[in-house]
């Protein structure tokens, strides 16, 4: 293939003069380095190219190669456990190339190349296959069958299969001959274009919930499986935070993480807390069912851009072997800032606040990637889309937020003044929303208790009212309320303190499983009903707070463990029994 | 075999452009030689086929098209580094100005830096105590964290980074140095550091890049990136513990965006390069330490928050790439409460992983989340008392009253002298809370209490 030379440089932008036979989204080789670019804009007289390496260097006249491929990432056993780039390079192999600062122009395989696995070959000589049918399965880590599939695209008959035994992801296991006659040899491993959906046979509705162990979102903003949510916050709420107890806890059978333009020390954090954090379900680590993506904020911001979609398609990979899987990712605003990076280097025309006119198309086709579906082998599989966004300023009127919103259905809005308070999960009830509860009402009611959506209903309007209330006694005080409105602002503030707020270094509290969190709710709003009664009769309230129960209520997150629920009983009992004694 | 490149095709604020250049490289250092003979550095910062835009980092006054010849020197910008360079003194692009001579070079290095491989950061634990109680309990400073102090013009950051410089390094045995850049500062500032640090004994661990307020300002583009890069040198090459000061960043920040919009870039927010986040990012993550590698580069870079905002670009990219921020406060300052720290937006990341037990006492974590729960809660009863009268509030709010003011007086207001122990911190911090009765503390499980609430119950 014909060999062309750099013309401009301008930061991560490069360009080649005259008409070359590159195609759009091409990945190409950039100098004498080679480093690592993509076709991003063809002219009839320039080729404009994005390089996910630093370029400084870089000279005119370096000779810059096709490959003939768009930019795509390598599927196959050994990516659970390992930390890539943006553009899935594996970051420990970068290190024992270069040592602890990175490099420029390497080119690893994302996939260790020697690594053997125990290989079960499922398909026998004259067996029918398609895209999507599994034809081998491996264990890859302790907790995690990896199923290796046939291509997509890809159909015909088995023409030779293997014996079961140790293979690197190299060999050839089993042989297909394609409808055209073609044969071809199947590995462990398929390469699939980044930016492209994987096909699924059909999209199912997501009426299952992703448990997470958060109070805050299972009961009372929950998230589907296959959902999108958005966790839009300023700086110091706890975005990553929340990211990273989402990640640790979720009932998701495997985790991409995705750290895109932050903390090279956070990445740091959840590499060695997610191989010592074990799974609870499977007492492994948690890295067994990991993949992370580190493109953090000093790494080149073209492979940022790309780090996202990376993410994504690994996600889909794994859900296309019938698991369910979860990706987070930290940051979609620094990827759509990536964006407004580029397109300001091609002098593109900006729209809002100088991010690209296609900001709201690139995010739609993000978040429509996750979904609950069935598979192209008949499995069922999803993939849920966790979002962190970065407003500027705090203000989630900017165009990142705003287009964030109307492609989740999950908002969990973060909130200053929470954070400062040291409420955490500082998650917002006015503000934050889910469109997941009317989906999940038929879940809740056969998994967890009949009466689960009504309860929470009780409980989110015990807040709202009391949201109203407090702007009362921000003005005159709450001395002045009557009994029945102080009641509902002491029992508000029990389910804040006592059921919102989540500890996430307490080993209880850090995960609580949903029958759990129905206790809670129904033991606050027990007090509630009976201290109810205790009002209408004109006794005081005061009478209420002297026996101790709200402050026993805000505790019980800590005084009963997971595993100890039949203690709620106790405190059912202890309520009545004291309300009792009050009316008597 | 040099080529010299004789005029120049344009010039536009302080940029140059040149055509006819031969294989240029990005960002490749060139020397512009004046006809008065005098020399100008400058670095390519674009490059379409032969044309060529230059920076030119002392600025293009008195520039002249015809009479400049320009040489490519085929490098990109390198500093020379030696164990010497400790107790030097030098301009915003390294060179020395405090009359000792130039730099007898074991090693030149590229100021770009390369990013530190996640994988080979150690996650950093070690408490470094600064002996100021509302750092050390609500914002504790780990080794190898990025700690902005978000300031304003007039208040006190100057000398509570002077502080923590005195105090932090001389209760620590360890092999330290100090890397201080001044960016766009007044001469009396630079001045001010510059007699803290005799004063402190330390002048002999400190190297100073000072690019003063007078100085030109595409300069200010390469300071940081020059101290960093001498602070990489001396923490992961001579293995010394290093703290960097980068002061002012705001003026850091307005150099770029001077820099962008006169090479014609679309701007972002508030006229400042869309790139700003990177940009920054490529200064502030150079903190850290690795694994294996003695050493470390911990960041206190200094911004004063224009009309004090804290959602101005510049605060705002900060925070979102600095593991916290100590934010000061000015009605605290006007009360004339030093340090300043307004407790509630402050907050250090690293901290959760570097108090405690074995680090500084197991009842750290819970006393700092009740002390910020605490004062959140003295917010509220502030503002309502602001509206009804301190009079009419409930007793727990007229209590919660009582305590904030203890609160300022007592923790936050401490000498610029005085250097408290984190024993001492944490005892104090028991004491105010102890003002409160017994239920009021909610974010402390009880056996905790048991062993340090001192209140009547």
């Amino acid at each position: 293939m014909a060999v062309h030379q750099i013309y401009g440089i301008n930061g991560p932008v490069v360009t080649i003069k005259g008409e070359t036979s590159l195609g759009m989204m091409e990945t190409v080789f950039v100098g004498n380095e080679r480093l690592i670019g993509e076709v991003i804009g063809l002219k009839k007289d320039m080729t404009t190219i994005q390089v996910y390496e630093e370029t400084a260097g870089l000279t005119v006249g370096e000779p810059v190669y096709p490959t003939g491929s768009p930019m795509r990432v390598a599927l196959g056993p050994g990516l659970l456990g390992n930390i890539f780039d943006g553009i899935q390079r594996p970051l420990p192999a970068i290190r024992d190339a270069f040592g602890a600062f990175i490099g420029r122009g390497a080119q690893f395989d994302a996939l260790h190349a020697q690594k053997k696995y125990k290989v079960t070959v499922t398909v026998h000589v004259g067996d029918r296959v398609s895209g999507g049918d599994v034809y081998a399965t491996c264990p890859e880590t302790p907790v995690v069958v990896h199923k290796i599939m046939i291509p997509p695209q890809m159909s015909g008959e088995i023409v030779e299969a293997l014996p079961d035994g140790e293979y690197t992801v190299k060999d050839t296991v089993a042989k297909l001959k394609t409808d055209a006659g073609e044969v071809i040899d199947l590995t462990l491993v398929q390469y699939w274009p980044i930016r492209v959906p994987r096909p699924t046979a059909e999209r199912l509705p997501s009426d299952k919930p992703l448990i997470t162990g958060q109070r805050v979102i299972d009961t009372v903003f929950p998230i589907a499986k296959g959902g999108a949510a958005a966790i839009p916050g300023g700086f110091g709420t706890g975005k990553t935070m929340t990211q990273h107890q989402l990640a640790k806890w979720c009932d998701a059978d495997i985790i991409i993480y995705v750290g895109c333009g932050e903390r090279g020390n956070e990445m740091t954090q959840v590499l060695s807390e997610f191989s010592a954090l074990q799974d609870p379900r499977t007492q492994r680590p948690l890295l067994e069912r990991t993949v992370l993506i580190a493109n953090t904020s000093n790494m080149p911001v073209a492979a940022r851009e790309a780090s996202i979609y990376t993410g994504i398609t690994l996600a889909e990979y794994y859900r296309d072997m019938g698991y369910h899987t979860a990706l987070m990712a930290d940051s979609t605003s620094r990827w759509a800032e990536a964006l407004r990076e580029i397109s300001g280097r091609l002098e593109e025309m900006p729209a809002d606040e100088g991010f690209p006119a296609y900001l709201p198309s690139r995010l739609s086709e993000f978040y429509e990637r996750s979904g609950y579906v069935r598979n192209l082998n008949g499995t069922e599989g999803s993939v849920t889309l966790i979002g962190a966004v970065s407003p500027q300023g705090s203000d989630f009127s900017e165009p990142v937020t705003q287009n964030t919103k109307r492609f989740t259905r999950c908002f969990w809005a973060l909130d200053k003044s929470l954070a400062y308070a040291r409420h955490y999960p500082a998650i917002n009830w006015n503000q934050s929303y889910s469109e997941y509860i009317g989906d999940l009402a038929n879940w809740y009611r056969d998994h967890v208790a009949p009466d689960f959506m009504q309860c929470r209903e009780e409980l989110c309007t015990l807040l709202s009212e009391e949201n109203s209330l407090m702007e009362i006694v921000r003005l005159i005080g709450a001395d002045v309320l009557p009994d029945d409105q102080k009641l509902i602002i002491e029992i508000a503030r029990v389910i804040r303190v006592g059921f919102l707020q989540q500890n996430a270094f307490h080993a209880d509290d850090t995960f609580v499983p949903p029958e759990k969190q129905y206790k809670m709710m129904q033991v606050i709003l027990h007090l509630y009903h009976r201290s109810k009664e205790v009002v209408a009769r004109q006794i005081p309230i005061s009478k209420i707070l002297a026996t101790g129960l709200l402050d026993r209520l805000t505790k019980m997150k800590y005084d009963i463990p997971n595993n100890h629920l039949e203690l709620f009983d106790t405190y059912l009992r202890d309520i009545d029994a004291a309300i009792d004694g009050i009316l008597r | 075999m040099i080529i010299k490149h004789l005029k120049l095709d344009g010039v536009n604020g302080s940029l140059a452009t040149l055509t006819g250049v031969k294989n240029a490289a990005a960002e490749e250092i060139v020397e512009m030689h004046m006809a008065d003979g005098t020399k100008r550095t400058g670095r390519v910062v674009r490059i379409d086929g032969d044309r060529v835009t230059v920076q030119v980092f002392e600025g293009t006054r008195g520039m002249s098209m015809a009479n400049t010849s320009t040489v490519f020197t085929g490098e990109p910008m390198q500093i020379p580094l030696s164990p010497e360079i400790l107790g030097r003194v030098f301009d915003g692009l390294a060179r020395p100005i405090d009359g000792l001579g130039e730099v007898y070079p074991t090693e030149l290095r590229d100021v770009g830096g390369a990013p530190i491989n996640p994988v080979a950061r150690e996650y950093p634990r070690n408490f470094i105590q600064t002996g100021i109680s509302s750092i050390d309990a609500l914002a504790t400073l780990i080794r190898g964290q990025k700690l902005p102090i978000f300031s304003g013009s007039g208040m006190k950051h100057n000398e509570l980074a002077v502080q923590i410089v005195r105090q932090s390094t001389i209760a620590d045995g360890d092999d330290f140095a100090v890397v201080f850049a001044a960016m766009g500062v007044k001469n009396d500032v630079a001045h001010y550091f510059r007699t803290s640090f005799e004063e402190a004994n330390v002048m002999d661990h400190v190297v100073m890049l000072l690019n003063l307020a007078n100085d030109p300002i595409i300069e200010r583009i390469m300071t940081p990136r020059c101290a960093l890069t001498i602070a990489e040198y001396l923490a992961f090459t001579l293995h010394k513990h290093i703290l960097v000061i980068l002061t002012d960043m705001t003026s850091y920040a307005e150099a770029l965006r001077e820099f962008s919009s006169s090479k014609g870039e679309i701007p972002g927010r508030k006229g400042f390069p869309g790139y700003l986040y990177s940009d920054l990012a490529s200064l502030y993550e150079r903190a850290g330490m690795i694994e294996g590698v003695e050493g470390s580069v911990t960041q206190i870079p200094i911004l004063t928050m224009p009309n004090d905002d804290i959602t101005h670009p510049i605060p705002d990219l900060t925070g979102y790439i600095t593991e916290g921020q100590i934010v000061l406060d000015r009605d605290l300052d006007y009360k004339g409460v030093y340090p300043p720290v307004s407790v509630l937006p402050s907050l250090s990341r690293l901290m959760k992983d570097g108090i405690g037990e074995g680090f500084t006492r197991d009842d750290h974590s819970p006393l700092a989340n009740q002390l910020l729960a605490a004062c959140a809660k003295v917010q509220d009863a502030k503002a309502l008392a602001s509206v009804i009268g301190e009079d009419e509030l409930s007793d727990e709010d007229k209590l919660l009253m009582e305590f904030g003011r203890a609160f300022e007086a007592k923790f936050l207001n401490q000498g610029f002298t005085e250097n408290r122990s984190i024993e001492e911190t944490l005892d104090l911090g028991w004491e105010l809370l102890s003002m409160l009765p017994r239920r009021m503390l909610d974010r402390v499980d009880d056996a905790v209490l048991d062993a340090h609430y001192k209140g009547k119950g």
